[in-house]
């Protein structure tokens, strides 16, 4: 067993013990070991990517997003104004009509007022001359009563009518 | 090499001071050379701590296999230090010979296997657990050990196995990150001075040696005709340093065969080294203390200090080598499965 020369034992054992060494941890520990190692950094390459490719996504989304936002305060703002001008329409044509309605109203209820105004004057007219008649009969019965009267009537009617 | 062996001779030569006449006094001597071999050579015992004279240690099994008499299993304590003859075998010098000089192989569960056997263990069950969890809370931030672990495996995949060898790195991964945790556990467990820990594995050439083979095998296994086409016949190299002397083909080759070597010497010596010296200054501590006791309590002051500090950078040595070791087998299986670059450019 010297420093320098390697004892035939020691080589012996050690053949045997580092191969099995070798051979259990390459098959038990380095193999598995390795292989989950590996698979991790995969996966997290993998997630690295997923989320820049997502942040990607998202302002992307963001862009669109605005773009929608725009279109949708511009669509607003037409619906808005046509609305505004529907309704100015509708009210000036509702203040036409109801300017004609009024018209038209004004001029029957004149009409009527003039009609009613004819049939009134007319049915007074009617009842003066009736009134009159009766008026005048009423005089010429009081007047005719006495006998006298009577003569002095037919004298006039008749002179009159002389004259005539 | 050397410069380990002028160590030690330094140590056993200047510093076999009588030690124990000043403490048990017994007149057994402190060698600091022994003492640190003692520590950093395997043994058929482990040996916990010496109380006066009485050795506590755990005897381990002796596994001694001749083609003649087949097996002989028993254990150390049985030859009482080279005082008994076991079934013919004796043991002298932490050496175990055979009486009658028939030859053996001896296999047996020493310090270094014990402690192999138990570093085994604790990679088997941290890093079963470790996948359990895993594959129980797949996408779930790790907890716990887990969480501990994970960037130490991510770095081996991410930072050494992916840009050394290229393409196809996944298949490397199971023997790279097996090789890391082994020399790494390891090398934390010669660093605990009791009886877990306290073995000098991965500072054992054997170790060293099968870890370097397995990369050698492993990387010639996977070569490529390209690989072998550049050492054989470099591009870019003169004619005259081919043929008809093949000089440069001689160099490459060597450089095959140097690279596993280098690997093996690499950490064996880094490791051996910080034992050495954690031992050396712990060793101060008794030389002095054989002068004075009171310089050998002022000394010890200062080498605890240092054994301190030289323990936290064996830990930090402990990761490096083990990221070393690491990191050259994958560049090495890069080489060997390189493809030529102008190819990669037409596809």
């Amino acid at each position: 067993m010297d420093i320098i020369t390697p004892a035939f034992g020691l080589v012996f054992w050690m053949v045997i013990s580092f191969g099995i060494v070798l051979l259990i941890l390459g098959k038990y520990a380095w193999k598995p070991i390795l292989k989950v190692l590996k698979e991790r950094e995969q996966s997290i390459t993998d997630a690295l990517e997923k989320a820049e490719r997502a942040k990607e996504k998202l302002a992307l989304l963001k862009t669109e997003n605005e773009k929608l936002i725009n279109l949708a305060k511009e669509e607003r703002d037409m619906i808005l104004r046509k609305a505004k001008e529907t309704a100015n329409e509708i009210i000036a044509e509702a203040r036409e009509k109801s300017k004609a309605e009024g018209e038209k109203i004004r001029k029957n209820t004149i009409e009527a007022i003039r009609n009613e105004r004819q049939a009134a004057i007319f049915e007074l007219k009617n009842q003066v001359a009736s009134l009159s008649i009766e008026i005048s009969e009423k005089i010429l019965r009081s007047e005719l009563s006495d006998p006298s009267k009577q003569k002095s009537l037919i004298d006039n009617l008749v002179r009159e009518a002389q004259l005539n | 090499m050397r410069i380990f062996s002028l160590i030690f001779l330094f140590f056993s030569v200047g510093t076999e001071i009588v030690y124990g006449s000043a403490a048990n006094g017994d007149g057994k001597k402190f060698n600091a050379g022994d003492f640190i071999v003692h520590h950093i050579k395997d043994a058929y015992d482990w040996h916990i701590t010496t109380i006066g004279s009485h050795d506590i240690s755990i005897p381990l099994p002796v596994i001694l296999f001749s083609p003649g008499n087949g097996f002989d299993i028993f254990l150390s304590n049985r030859f009482e230090h080279g005082k008994t003859v076991v079934n013919g075998y004796r043991i002298e010098h932490n050496h175990i010979i055979a009486e009658d000089g028939r030859k053996f192989y001896d296999i047996s569960i020493t310090k270094n296997v014990a402690s192999l056997f138990i570093s085994v263990f604790i990679l088997l069950f941290i890093f079963i657990k470790v996948a359990r969890s895993y594959l129980l809370n797949p996408n779930k931030p790790p907890r716990g050990l887990v969480n501990a672990l994970e960037p130490v495996l991510l770095f081996i995949r991410d930072d050494i196995a992916k840009p050394s060898i290229g393409a196809g790195y996944e298949k490397y991964l199971p023997y790279l990150m097996t090789v890391f945790f082994f020399i790494w556990i390891n090398n934390m467990l010669g660093l605990i001075p009791i009886f877990p820990g306290g073995a000098n594995l991965t500072g054992n050439i054997a170790t060293t040696l099968v870890l370097a083979l397995f990369t050698f095998i492993i990387s010639i296994v996977v070569s490529k005709k390209y690989f072998w086409l550049h050492i054989f016949n470099p591009p870019g190299v003169p004619i005259w340093l081919k043929l008809p002397i093949p000089l440069m083909p001689v160099v490459e080759f060597m450089g095959v065969i140097i690279r596993p070597s280098v690997l093996m010497i690499r950490l064996f010596a880094n490791i051996l080294a910080g034992h050495i010296i954690i031992l050396s200054f712990i060793s101060l501590i008794f030389i002095f203390a054989a002068i004075n006791t009171w310089l050998g309590l002022s000394v010890s002051a200062i080498s605890i200090a240092f054994s301190v500090f030289m323990s936290f950078l064996e830990l930090l040595v402990a990761f490096i080598q083990a990221y070393v070791f690491t990191i050259l087998s994958a560049i090495y299986f890069g080489m060997a499965t390189e493809v030529p670059h102008h190819n990669k450019e037409h596809h």
